[in-house]
């Protein structure tokens, strides 16, 4: 009974996005579009680092590492999928761009995933502020490595191995598409037993496991589902521009990811998606002022901290996707 | 009835230089309401972590229907038929009464991952009978109509019930109770005799309890095993225990 | 055979301003369970007090050794008070209200702070290394091969006489007794009469002095210094406090030196570019081999 109507309100969406998609780019400005297209990245990355620092209590700030795998993967994929099926064309139909973009985005998540069980397993054990630690530590690693990685471009960024650079899909249409099903699944499954568990494991590990929760290995499906988020944000992001460099996911990027979730409400996945706007808004806005715009995080996070540690919203939700079941 | 059902062997739990538990060894059966006493610091909760997984002795066998469960991590143990409550009531901080209850349901959910993030019939379903089980647990507990409320916002006895309820929903053959008494006048306390007793016949289950407050030991249990600094100076009926010389002395001290 | 001697020399030197720097984390975290992110901008801001004071005080660019040694001094008391006070100002009124609330949340100010001063610092002094003053002007001595400066020679000496001195203090002193208390058991040390904050400033002045001092002897030892100077390296001093045991002083000096021998011999022997690399090995490498480090005991948790 659910499933037709669950499969015409998809299609309903789809067929939105794109209509908006096709009016927005013909009628708004470039710059704005960006704003809303980041937004909207950023909120598929907020939404999976929610699922591992908020509703599991455990702290990662090294996620712009699987960002970078997924960035990484999907442009090879792109590229490799554009220059075999369709040799050099760059007109491509909407259903053209859908069988090399969507493979492409999906293996991103798929090689992000296998990246979060290589940091989390063995990182996963560890307290609070060393798990931290950690995985900022791994996120340089795997920056470093893509930066002495000569045959993605090394430090000087991948752009394709053609001058015309990558191919620039994402548009509305994904971004707004990709997002829904992504924070849709996830909101899905922190309001579940799943997420019951992991929400155990944040508020007292020992009792979660006296309650028959295998602790370890749920903390590494949580990690695993927020780094593919981040590897299929990384995805999207990758093709909003013709190259991509190491150097667009240094730890600054992380620190992005942690305001945004921390703004919205640790354990909000709507707040998450509220920090995420609001991130994505301001990093356009002080686009040649990085420094302003890093004061004002650093401020907001200090603040935050100092007089409403719940953020916006706590851990309460928007209602759209009704009460937990 | 002649094998144990929890049966422990010369237990030896280390700590740095400290020896918290010297070769400790008691057995449980089927049913049975066991007593576990001694004065602070004998290393009663130490033995508990011992049986549930969260420490490993350093040597000795820890036994459960029969097979060894030394080694085993504590979800392992607990999804085996082994459930506890803490000294100091370790409740989810941040969730309600009804999902406290609700976690340790999750065993029993057929749909795996996917169902749970496509929210498939089958995932549905599942849920739906998670909750009337939680349900009916917290009905038996007295809790129901607080099933929404935040759990740390329950007073203390029912955060102690709460607790109980939490662990029976894993369907347990083994109950442990640490200081299920702690806190509580003499009224309360014979109320709690009864309802371990209760919680036996109800839920067929055997109970060990850590206890110091000696009128629930000796109207619920059958048998009791007392120790002190980690080595068991006493073992059998609560009366003979009572009794017991060295538990005197341990308790009272000895007379100069 | 030359290569590694250099190479152990000029780690020895670098080793020793992390141990400086790796002291107050170690320090801090002792009494705090605390990382002070922002540890690493005390250093950065120490090194530019020094480049302010040595200009206020008259130091020609063109004349270095006219300078002398006593105002040389003056500008390390004049940066080591400075740091101090932002060490203290910090924690005042960025983690003191914090003591209380969960773990993470001190953790996630402490984040801000430092990101916070990282870019005031790119404002305020601009983004572009400066050259630092060489009040202590360089002199070289060739022994066997091996190219040693007064420089590296007054960093190791500097840091050894601060190390026996912090040493001293905590040992021996009263106010290191009432530190090494607070670290141990927070609520027994307040009913023995030990006031928590007064020990908990004293650790960030005494940290902060520390990593001002590590800031000038970098300062010289580079011979520049820029706004975002505290990132790397509080990085690897705070690997160094890891490594040697989170809360152990001894193991924060050991591990600093460790480091900075560690990531040279990488420089001279395998490549300049992975010498950061090395630090982030060995911080993965210890967390998740022997997360309290060389000296630290592993705390079993009260079940």
């Amino acid at each position: 009974m659910r499933w037709p109507l669950r499969i015409a309100i998809a299609v309903g969406l789809l067929i939105l996005y794109w209509g908006v998609g096709y009016v927005l780019e013909d009628n708004i400005i470039e710059y704005v579009i960006r704003i809303v297209l980041f937004c909207g990245i950023n909120a598929i990355l907020a939404a999976g680092l929610n699922l591992i620092n908020g509703t599991t209590g455990q702290f990662s700030i090294g996620h712009a590492g699987f960002m970078a795998v997924g960035a990484y993967t999907a442009a090879w994929t792109v590229m490799q999928l554009e220059l075999a099926l369709y040799g050099g064309r760059t007109d491509l139909a909407l259903y053209e761009v859908a069988i090399v973009f969507l493979p492409a985005l999906g293996l991103g998540g798929l090689m992000a995933a296998l990246a979060g069980v290589v940091v989390g397993v063995p990182s996963l054990h560890l307290r609070g502020d060393y798990l931290a630690i950690v995985t900022l530590g791994f996120g340089e690693i795997i920056r470093l490595i893509f930066n002495n990685w000569p045959a993605l471009g090394g430090a000087l960024g991948y752009s394709g191995d053609r001058p015309l650079g990558l191919s620039v899909h994402t548009n509305f249409f994904w971004v707004a598409s990709v997002a829904t099903l992504v924070i849709t699944l996830i909101a899905n499954f922190t309001y579940s037993s799943y997420g019951r568990a992991l929400e155990s494991i944040r508020d007292d590990e020992i009792a979660a496991e006296a309650a028959g929760i295998p602790t370890t290995r749920f903390k590494v499906l949580a990690f695993v589902i927020s780094a593919a988020s981040a590897g299929v944000a990384g995805g999207l992001f990758a093709h909003l521009q013709s190259s991509i460099q190491p150097n667009d996911f240094k730890f600054d990027k992380s620190i992005d990811m942690v305001v945004m979730i921390i703004l919205g409400g640790l354990g909000s996945v709507s707040g998450a998606v509220l920090g995420a706007f609001f991130v994505g808004l301001t990093l356009e806005l002080t686009r040649d002022l990085s420094e302003y715009r890093l004061i004002a995080y650093a401020l907001v996070l200090i603040l935050l901290m100092l007089f409403r540690p719940q953020g916006l919203l706590g851990t309460r939700e928007v209602r759209i996707w009704g009460a937990r079941t | 009835m002649s094998t144990p059902l929890l049966a422990l062997e010369k237990v030896e739990k280390v700590f740095g230089g400290l020896r918290a538990i010297g070769g400790v060894s008691f057995e449980v059966f089927e049913g049975q309401i066991f007593g576990l006493i001694g004065p602070n610091g004998a290393g009663k909760t130490t033995l508990f972590n011992c049986i549930t997984g969260h420490y490993r002795p350093e040597s000795g066998d820890v036994r459960f229907k029969g097979q060894s469960i030394v080694g085993k991590k504590p979800h392992t143990i607990a999804l085996t038929g082994i459930a506890r409550t803490f000294q100091n009531v370790r409740l989810f901080s941040e969730m309600s009464v009804e999902e406290n209850v609700l976690v340790p349901a999750h065993h029993r959910l057929r749909s795996g991952v996917f169902g749970a993030f496509f929210k498939t019939p089958l995932y549905l379903e599942d849920e739906r009978s998670l909750h009337r089980r939680a349900d009916e647990l917290l009905e038996l507990f007295d809790l129901l109509k607080l099933k929404k409320e935040e759990a740390v916002s329950l007073p203390y006895g029912s955060q102690r019930r709460l607790e109980i309820a939490r662990a029976l929903m894993l369907d347990p053959k083994l109950l442990l109770l640490d200081e299920p008494a702690a806190g509580l006048n003499s009224q309360e306390a014979d109320t709690l005799t009864d309802q371990i007793k209760w919680l036996r016949d109800k839920f067929s289950l055997a109970v060990v309890l850590v206890e110091h407050n000696m009128r629930v030991v000796m109207g619920a249990c059958e048998q009791v095993h007392c120790v002190d600094h980690g080595e068991t100076i006493a073992a059998g009926t609560p009366d003979y225990v009572q009794k017991h010389p060295a538990v005197l002395e341990a308790y009272l001290g000895r007379e100069t | 055979m030359d290569v590694f001697l250099q190479q152990l020399v000029n780690g020895l030197s670098i080793g020793s301003v992390y141990a400086l720097i790796a002291l107050g984390y170690t320090m801090v975290y002792g009494v705090l369970r605390l990382i002070n992110f922002a540890h690493s901008e005390v250093f950065m801001v120490g090194s530019y007090v020094s480049f302010f004071s040595a200009q206020w005080l008259g130091f020609d660019a063109k004349q270095p050794a006219a300078f002398g040694y006593g105002r040389a001094l003056l500008v390390l008391v004049l940066a080591m008070a400075a740091s101090a006070l932002l060490g203290v100002a910090i924690e005042r009124f960025a983690y003191r209200p914090l003591r209380h609330a969960r773990r993470m949340t001190p953790l996630i100010t402490a984040i801000g702070v430092s990101i916070l001063l990282q870019n005031l610092g790119i404002l305020i002094f601009g983004p572009n290394p400066r050259p630092f003053p060489m009040i202590i002007p360089e002199q070289r001595y060739e022994l066997g091969g091996v190219v040693v400066t007064n420089i590296k020679l007054l960093i190791f000496v500097v840091s050894a006489v601060l190390m026996v001195g912090l040493t001293y203090l905590v040992q021996k002193t009263w106010t290191g007794k009432a530190m090494r208390a607070v670290s141990t058991n927070l609520n027994a040390a307040k009913l023995m009469g030990i006031s928590p904050n007064r020990v908990i400033a004293m650790t960030f002045v005494i940290g902060s002095a520390l990593a001002a001092a590590g800031g000038i002897l970098f300062g010289l030892d580079q011979a520049k210094i820029e706004p975002l100077m505290g990132v790397l390296v509080g990085l690897k001093a705070f690997v160094a406090a890891v490594l040697g045991g989170i809360g152990n002083i001894a193991g924060a000096a050991a591990g600093g030196l460790l480091i900075g021998v560690a990531e040279q011999l990488t420089a001279g022997y395998i490549s300049a570019d992975y010498r950061d690399a090395i630090t982030f090995a060995i911080l993965i490498g210890v967390l998740l081999v022997k997360p309290e480090g060389m000296f630290g005991s592993s705390k079993i948790e009260k079940v």
